[in-house]
């Protein structure tokens, strides 16, 4: 009877054709319990951090009109995203717990500061902008806001390394500059969308310069992840990742073709873009779900990693560490 | 910037255990002796009765005797059960024969412990006892520790919330882990589970202790013959900086389901906030450029 078993746990195979030994096949590390709101923050909080940037650089640049659409934007995008992150906690009424105390080695503390005070001016420096009131602090506020955009929109890069999923954590040289480029594709996106093509080049060009980057950045990870990284090519992961590639690369394509002439053109391209980086933040999302969920990614990664270094996690008779 | 320099030195003590100056006790914890448990899941209910912890559902899973599974939210005490057909005999004379392994699994104590590393609200701490308790007063369930420890022992827990709450919470909705019975260590008395256990399967007693009964344990072992028996967790140059509770295996981790070579992820986090930095810089600048640089239309 007992041969009617497969008696070290169901066997899953490994890259290299082996049977991968596992407990039953099941994971060895949790799977997040972050809900839609996560990923839709990802792109909220990105959208407003690189906004920030592009309406600071362009009422440098004299351009008024770009200036105060991304300022509206971003502000919209700081509003929204507290709100998506409070929604998600297990004890939202308890939000503010996250603001007491300062902690460098936590990713979500950190980000948790850095939204307040870059959603806190941009928000300001909207308000102002609107009532037309208080220039001077409308500047400083604005000021801070672009200063604290890019960490806003890069540190979810590391909010998501900072973990025990293979696919993330592996991924943590270029999770960051994903998120960056992909948070510049979509301000520029979305200010194409609410800006007359006789204003809007600059946010054209940062819209196709960063779904550029976001897809070379995208493969070079690829790249690195190796096996790990198949769950891009795999179930919800895989079908996201390719619906933000597809998007992405049309809208963007629409937008340098089309955008300066017609402002039809604009807004479907602009949509298509944002469309897309929210898919990619989505495909990052469920490839992290199903990076866990499956033992053999974090066995085949650390097994990978004994054979190369050794290990000290175990110890064998004798005192071989090994 | 302690903590980051707590980084950057792997070999330290556990952080934050220094804080307590006098106040701190000897460091504490577990070794779990695998090859005496009997499967006898007596840790898993005293665990279970003496913290209080909620029913996680009547589930038969048909992997042998384990019907709880994997550590979780309600489960702080886990008996894996694996059945193997082995050799009777070295030489391979008289067949095969069914060898059953049993273990009782636990929250690690990690010396360096990503959980408490990454909580963002300072409710996982380092107790005075140099374990690692969420404080339930605190936590928010943000989840940030769930995936972030690298043996999957913290989860949410999603159960009806107490009558007292606001209406807009639904579920109890904290995160819960082996506290290492703090409640019972302040009292003087040893965790229910190693209390309960008949064995000695559980031991519990200052780290330093368990550490040369453990190796004194695997040595005989060793001369028995015992050839796939391995300490787990006991080194402190590990990824973790060492468990504070560790193990006895009778075969690789991988097999109790448990990961062969755990790191704390967060000693990465000096390089992760740099290559941000560098992210944040390019995007700031890449997007000033492209607004400054070329026309207007």
């Amino acid at each position: 009877m007992i041969g009617a078993f497969h008696l070290d746990g169901k066997p899953s195979v490994t890259a290299e054709g082996t049977e991968m030994r596992s407990y039953y096949g099941r994971p060895i590390i949790k799977e997040p319990v972050w809900t839609w709101e996560i990923p839709t923050y990802l792109f909220t909080g990105g959208l407003a951090g690189a906004s920030a940037v592009l309406s600071s650089a362009a009422k440098v640049a004299g351009n008024e009109k770009l200036a105060r659409t991304a300022l509206y934007l971003g502000a919209a995008a700081d509003v929204v995203s507290p709100a998506l992150l409070i929604s998600d906690l297990g004890r939202p009424e308890r939000f503010h717990h996250m603001l007491r105390v300062v902690k460098v080695t936590s990713p979500m503390n950190v980000g948790s500061w850095v939204l307040f005070v870059s959603g806190g001016a941009s928000t300001t420096a909207a308000a102002l902008q609107l009532l037309g009131r208080l220039k001077p602090l409308r500047a400083v506020a604005s000021l801070v806001a672009a200063v604290a955009g890019p960490v806003l929109a890069t540190y979810t890069g590391v909010l998501f390394a900072d973990t025990a999923v293979p696919v993330w954590h592996e991924g943590r040289h270029e999770l960051p500059w994903i998120f960056g480029a992909s948070a510049a594709a979509s301000a520029g996106a979305a200010a194409c969308m609410f800006v007359s093509p006789r204003d809007a080049g600059p946010a054209r060009r940062v819209a196709v310069a960063g779904v550029l980057a976001e897809g070379a950045l995208m493969q070079a990870m690829e790249l690195r992840l190796g096996t790990v990284g198949e769950v891009y090519h795999e179930g919800a992961a895989g079908r996201f990742s390719l619906a933000a590639k597809g998007m992405a690369t049309a809208g963007a394509a629409l937008l340098a073709r089309r955008g300066r002439k017609s402002r039809t053109a604009a807004i479907a391209g602009g949509a298509l873009v944002c469309a897309g980086e929210l898919c990619l933040r989505w495909a990052v999302f469920k490839a992290g779900f199903q990076s866990a969920r499956d033992p053999k990614y974090v066995v085949e990664t650390q097994r990978r990693r004994v054979e190369q270094h050794g290990t000290n996690a175990t110890t064998k008779p004798g005192g071989e560490t090994r | 910037m302690n903590l980051l320099q707590d980084l950057l030195e792997p070999t330290a003590g556990p952080d934050g255990w220094d804080a307590y100056g006098e106040e701190q006790k000897e460091r504490v914890g577990f070794f779990t002796d695998t090859s005496v448990c009997i499967g006898c899941k007596a840790c898993e209910v005293a665990c279970k009765e003496w913290n209080l912890i909620p029913d996680d559902g009547h589930v038969w899973t048909g992997n042998s005797y384990d019907n709880t599974g994997e550590l979780s939210a309600n489960t702080w005490r886990h008996v894996a059960f694996i059945e193997q057909e082995k050799p009777l005999h070295a030489n391979g004379d008289g067949g095969t024969g069914l060898r059953w392994l049993m273990e009782s699994d636990v929250c690690k104590h990690c010396t360096h412990a990503a959980c408490l590393d990454v909580c963002p609200t300072g409710s996982l701490f380092r107790t005075e006892f140099g374990t690692v308790v969420v404080q339930q007063d605190i936590c928010n369930g943000c989840g940030y520790c769930v995936p972030a420890c690298p043996f999957g022992v913290l989860d949410k827990r999603h159960l009806a919330p107490a009558p007292d709450l606001p209406a807009f919470a639904k579920e109890d909705g904290r995160v819960w882990k082996c506290t290492l019975c703090y409640d019972r260590l302040k009292g003087g008395h040893e965790p229910a589970c190693a209390k309960a256990c008949p064995t000695k399967s559980i031991q519990f007693g200052p780290l330093e202790e368990l550490r040369e009964r453990a190796d004194a344990r695997l040595a005989k072992l060793g001369a028995e013959g015992w050839n796939g028996a391995q300490l787990y967790g006991r080194d402190p140059d590990d990824g973790v900086g060492g468990f504070g509770a560790f193990f006895l295996l009778l075969d690789d981790p991988e097999v109790y389901g448990l990961p062969p070579d755990p790191v704390v992820t967060t000693r990465d986090l000096p390089q992760m906030w740099t290559n941000m930095l560098a992210a944040a810089g390019a995007l700031l600048a890449g997007v000033t450029a492209l607004t400054l640089i070329g026309g207007r239309r």
